[in-house]
């Protein structure tokens, strides 16, 4: 009790000092404010937290929960227990299976909600109570932008889970956020000479976009892509966002003449959408003498299982599967499969890479000052990890790796056997120049 | 041509759906007073028990896939099939009729126990009382579900036969007008509960007790009617409508446990521009609400007022409920 | 009803003295709870403020409101633009939130209020999804759409710039030189907080109280007296819109952004929850289930399984196992189900909310021992008007 009066004239005296620093560091016992941090929530002690921010309870739970196994796993291996999964593959590597720096790593969860509002309170929660020294997690793009910019305020460091608008290392890119996850822009590039192939250079498409910042951008990258092929694009209409039926959208697709339907949809909103396209019969159309097709271009196996046998010999893209034979994709498998019994889903996947290329960076570091973790990260060159050689580029904090390009099977030989991988599309013919999205990740906040 | 046409179907059938969804609803607040924020959890629980029967129907052998080592992956064939051969099949698929009348029986007894349990305690509460244990129930309900079965969407798959779509136009001589079979069952199933929910309640001495219930409950309960039995039933009948509703809907949406939460709204708002408690009112609002939305969703229409098909269920709501203050067809 | 009448301007100060103590030293009781640090005492201060408002409309004349989640959607976006347009000062920003949610719910309230009952409900709620739907969409120019609407280094904020400050970093909210998130931000709240309290304890007491609540009771019979409703309800209205509004704008000052699901339906629904939870028409039910949401939702979702260990980790390892399965299905990612477990105890024991289970715990201490009433179980019988 008299602890706790001592640390309340602390915190007054410090009510005039602003920063989240000052109070966040007044909120945790054990520190004082006069012992002057160098930055936000240094690991004081044996362990250093981080902060898993996903979503637990709306209609992205189950892929939430999918993350959150994920960096349970990676948290385990890092602390040297388990088979060590991806630290046996990764190149090059400094971690030694004894946390962080030494220190072992523990960590606190929050629920998204996927909204940005809540994904913000249960990150700061996670700061400001429970002394977190980086957030990670996401599954929306809203969601991963607001909490982003926080991470930026705050001085900590934020690597994005599932997260593919353009915009979250584009225009709302910031110097503490860091996506390995692909984007909308990489999977029109990595989609549009697989459609060339498939379809041919004569086509007319008409896309069904999500009426959001990530529905557009995709639209957007795929309108490009296609069109620079020789496609025509006949409409592009705008869906309200989980609108749950989208027949009234659908029938004007019917006589429009167009013979691919592009499906800018994600999560239950494509579900339903494709679903009900399938019923209305769009698959078994033939329209200017070609069979009408659908695409889906982001991919998630997870979500996939809800549309059930309707994706079967749809096109997509996706950032990783499971059925990978690379020897980090394997090792990966091997080690999520033994402890849950199913195999991860691409979210998981690049939630477990993130936590592993944070505790690397900050071996490299030596230390968990964000602006030695960003530095360590910026440009860093990696292998291993399930995607090909991949680099963290430094203009815009994106990773740059080979693209999936998959289609929903149609002989599935076992029930997570839903998506085939049609085409490992090389880093290069993903990459674009950082300029091109624009945005400014101003400088490193580790006050 | 077409495409009006086409809208105008797509219309009837969205408001089929919204009436059959929102059916319920008003029959328990017409005969109860109740506002039951729980009726779209009622109809979440009526696609899962489609989700239950098709899990049970599919219970497979498994066999275990070889190429996959480091989990157990299984190439699964329902026992079903593998006694019954075709037979087997088709019974799976036929699992949503099935479920239709399995939901029956299922559906009762919940609505009576809900009732029973909970909902007769609050007829006398308030209004927002009453929506606040209704809204607490539905999360209970919905949280139970998505322990059972997850959050993400299960598929549900119509029968092989309707599940593609009829060229429907080339029977009246019009070109390109195709309209899935599920969907036009959905309209005449919704048709035909709606019209035997109204002839129960118009044509048969039960219903007329129970009018009569609604209008004055003491008087007919100083006849000697037990009119509280009656209403227990109703609210019966009230969960099988929403649960039949539910389960009709699931090859349309797959279902997932927030389904329920996602149509409650929808379903207030068609029960109160038909004015609260009028079967003839949710039907009317129903088809109206459909109709305006499908135009509103069209390019045409989009591109002289953006974003109107976002918002053009609740500008009629507005529009309506500022010109007829009881709904289209409610009463004082 | 009865303290209304029996009230005097002594208790008030008292009543009013002691909530001011409760919040000021929240961080201090917090910290017992879990609770303790800025962001989610902020959100106790706003919501809090939120939910007084609304109970000013629905707790005085009993119309249910769906749609005062615009309002505070309103507040937010306004601030934000004033943090964007003007200074990054918060009074301004914050008066101009209370001024233009009060210029919307004048509009909205003038248009729904024709109607009273379920109808007036949903007309709310229609005119409140309308704003959520174009605002996610449509408007994206004025609202930043999904993304939300942020403050930017590079914004003009005109009147810094004619006074020559400058930001530094990533821009945040100052009370003329204080940054107000962490602490400042809770203080700067709870100052609000305490402000709106005592408002709203005029507005119990007043004669516009009393005509409000005479409404509630018996409209037909205020109606034959010759008396026109219509301009207090509206008045009502109006100030819990403005309420709203400023919570809206506060929230925007500790954290400046503004996104559109804060005026999705369920956030309306959220506020109505918050006050019969906590007890509708009462002074400090509203504050207390506001409270109790938000700690649901922050602490609540964050216990998982190795947090339930260490908490039963003295018990011995069989005993605290069968704890730990018992308990995990109401805790973390299952804080839902606790909710709405809570919702139907509360409203099916207590109709009156949270306040009246005090009330009846404070009765049953008083009745054991008459003399050792404390001061805070005074306190809560005050608080049921």
């Amino acid at each position: 009790m008299s602890n706790d009066k001592k640390f309340t004239e602390l915190s007054r005296r410090g009510f005039i000092k602003s920063s989240i620093a000052a109070a966040s560091a007044a909120a945790v016992p054990t520190v004082f404010v006069s012992n002057a941090n160098a930055y936000v929530n240094a690991p004081k002690g044996k362990t250093v937290t981080l902060g898993f921010n996903v979503p637990q309870t709306g209609a992205y739970a189950d892929e939430g929960a999918d993350e959150l196994r994920a960096y349970k796993l990676a948290v385990k291996h890092l602390n040297g227990e388990g088979d060590g999964g991806l630290m046996n593959t990764m190149k090059p590597m400094a971690l030694k299976g004894n946390g962080i720096l030494g220190k072992k790593v523990t960590y606190a969860t929050g629920d998204t909600q996927t909204k940005s509002d809540a994904a913000r309170a249960s990150a700061k929660r996670m700061i400001e109570k429970d002394g977190a020294v980086m957030i990670t997690g996401g599954s929306s793009s809203g969601v991963a932008i607001a909490v982003q910019s926080l991470c930026q305020e705050a001085g900590v460091i934020f690597m994005a889970g599932l997260t593919h608008s353009n915009d979250t290392t584009g225009k709302d890119k910031r110097r503490h956020g860091f996506r390995h996850f692909f984007n909308t822009d990489m999977s029109g590039s990595a989609l549009g000479p697989v459609l060339e192939s498939e379809f041919g250079k004569e086509r007319t498409a008409y896309h069904l976009t999500a009426d959001y910042t990530w529905g557009w951008s995709q639209e957007g990258s795929i309108k490009d892509t296609t069109e620079k092929l020789g496609w025509k694009t006949k409409a592009a209409v705008r869906t309200p966002l989980g609108a749950g039926d989208f027949s009234q959208y659908i029938t004007p697709v019917l006589n429009s003449g167009a013979d691919v339907l592009v499906l800018n949809h994600y999560g239950k909103d494509m579900v339903n959408s494709l679903t009900q396209a399938v019923q209305f019969g769009l698959r078994d159309k033939n329209v200017n003498g070609n069979d009408f097709q659908i695409v889906v271009p982001l991919f998630s196996r997870l979500m996939a299982q809800g549309a059930g046998k309707n994706i079967q010999g749809i096109y997509g893209t996706t950032n990783w599967n499971w059925s990978l034979k690379d020897a980090g994709s394997q090792a990966f498998v091997k080690s999520f499969g033994a402890e849950y019994g199913f195999p991860p889903s691409q979210a998981a996947h690049t939630c477990y890479v993130q936590t592993l290329l944070y505790a690397n960076a900050c071996e490299l570091a030596g230390t968990f000052d964000p602006c030695g973790v960003i530095t360590a990260l910026e440009g860093f060159k990696f292998d291993g990890m399930g995607n090909g050689a991949t680099e963290y580029r430094a203009e815009d904090h994106q990773c740059f790796k080979d693209v999936l390009v998959v289609q929903g099977n149609d002989k599935p030989s076992s029930q997570f056997d839903l998506l085939k991988v049609v085409k490992e599309v090389p880093r290069k013919q993903v990459e674009y120049p950082a300029s091109k999205l624009g945005g400014e990740l101003g400088s490193c906040n580790n006050a | 041509m077409e495409a009006v046409l086409l809208q105008v179907l797509n219309g009837l059938d969205k408001g089929g759906a919204y009436a059959l969804i929102a059916l319920g609803l008003t029959l328990v607040f017409g005969t109860l007073g109740v506002v039951n924020f729980a009726h779209g959890a009622l109809f979440m629980l009526g696609a899962f028990v489609a989700v239950s029967v098709q899990k049970i129907l599919t219970i497979s052998s498994k066999v275990r896939d070889e190429s996959v080592t480091f989990f157990e992956a299984y190439k699964e064939t329902p026992y079903l099939e593998i006694w019954w051969g075709d037979t087997g099949r088709a019974i799976i698929d036929y699992s949503v009729p099935i479920s239709l009348l399995i939901a029956i029986p299922i559906m009762l007894l919940i609505g009576l126990l809900m009732e029973r349990g909970l909902i007769k305690y609050f007829y006398k509460r308030e209004h927002a009382d009453q929506i606040l244990v209704t809204f607490g129930l539905a999360i209970v309900i919905q949280e139970i579900i998505k322990a059972n079965f997850g959050a993400n969407p299960i598929p549900q798959a119509a029968p092989e036969i309707v599940a593609g779509s009829a060229d429907i136009g080339s029977l009246f001589g019009f070109e390109g007008i195709v309209y899935p079979w599920w969907r036009m069952m959905y309209l005449l199933f919704s048709l035909s509960i709606i019209g035997g929910v109204f002839a129960f309640l118009h044509f048969t001495t039960f219903g007329m007790v129970v009018r009569a219930g609604m209008h004055d409950r003491e008087t007919v309960g100083l006849l000697g009617i037990n009119i509280q039995r009656r209403f227990t039933i109703v609210f019966g009948i009230a969960a099988v409508v929403a649960g039949l509703a539910g389960v009709m809907y699931t090859p349309i949406l797959p279902p997932d446990y927030h389904m329920g939460m996602d149509f409650l709204v929808l379903s207030f708002v068609v029960v109160v521009v038909g004015g609260m408690g009028s079967l003839g009112g949710a039907v009317a609002a129903g088809f109206l609400l459909g109709i305006l939305q499908s135009f509103s969703s069209m390019t045409e229409v989009k591109a002289v007022i953006p974003g109107i098909d976002q918002i053009i269920i609740y500008l009629i709501a507005v529009v309506i409920l500022l010109f007829r203050p009881r709904g289209l067809l409610g009463k004082d | 009803m009865k303290s209304i009448v029996l009230s005097t301007k002594k208790r008030d100060y008292t009543t009013l003295l002691v909530f001011a103590v409760i919040v000021f030293t929240a961080p201090l009781w917090g910290k017992i709870i879990g609770a303790g640090y800025p962001d989610l005492l902020q959100k106790f201060a706003i919501f809090g403020l939120f939910a007084i408002g609304y109970n000013i409309l629905f707790g005085l004349t009993g119309y249910l409101s769906f749609g005062h989640a615009a309002f505070l959607g309103v507040g937010s976006y306004v601030t934000v633009w004033s943090f964007k347009l003007l200074t990054m000062n918060a009074i301004p920003a914050v008066l101009l939130a209370i001024v233009f949610s009060g210029v919307f719910a004048l509009l909205i309230g003038f248009l729904s209020l024709r109607r009273s009952g379920i109808y007036f409900s949903i007309l709310t709620l229609a005119f409140a999804q309308m704003s959520y739907n174009l605002a996610y969409s449509v408007l994206t120019p004025i609202t930043n759409g999904e993304t939300g609407l942020r403050v930017l280094t590079s914004d003009p904020r005109v009147v810094d710039t004619a006074l020559g400050y400058t930001i530094e970093g990533s821009p945040l909210a100052t009370l003329f030189g204080t940054t107000l998130t962490g602490y400042p931000g809770f203080y700067f709240c709870a100052v609000v907080l305490v402000l709106g309290f005592w408002l709203s304890l005029k507005i119990f007491r007043s004669p516009f109280g009393m005509k409000l609540v005479a409404i509630k009771t018996n409209q037909t019979r205020m109606e034959y007296t010759g008396f026109n409703h219509r301009p207090y309800l509206l008045c009502a209205f109006v100030i819990s819109g403005m309420y709203a509004g400023l919570a809206g704008g506060l929230l925007a000052v500790v954290d400046p952004l503004a996104g559109a699901e804060r005026m999705q339906w369920t956030a309306s629904g959220e506020v109505v929850l918050m006050t019969i939870l906590g007890g509708v028409g009462t002074l400090f039910g509203p504050i207390i289930g506001a409270a109790t949401i938000k700690y649901f939702e922050n602490i609540f979702s964050g216990i998982g399984d190795t947090a339930l260990a260490e908490i039963f980790s003295f018990l011995p390892d069989a005993v605290s196992n069968l704890l730990i399965t018992i308990i995990s299905p109401f805790v973390g990612s299952g804080w839902h189900l606790t909710l709405g477990i809570l919702f139907m105890l509360i409203i099916i024991f207590l109709p009156g909310g949270m306040s009246q289970g005090f009330q009846k715990i404070a009765d049953k201490i008083k009745q054991k021992n008459k003399k050792s009433s404390t001061s805070e179980v005074k306190l809560e019988k005050d608080g049921i008007a």
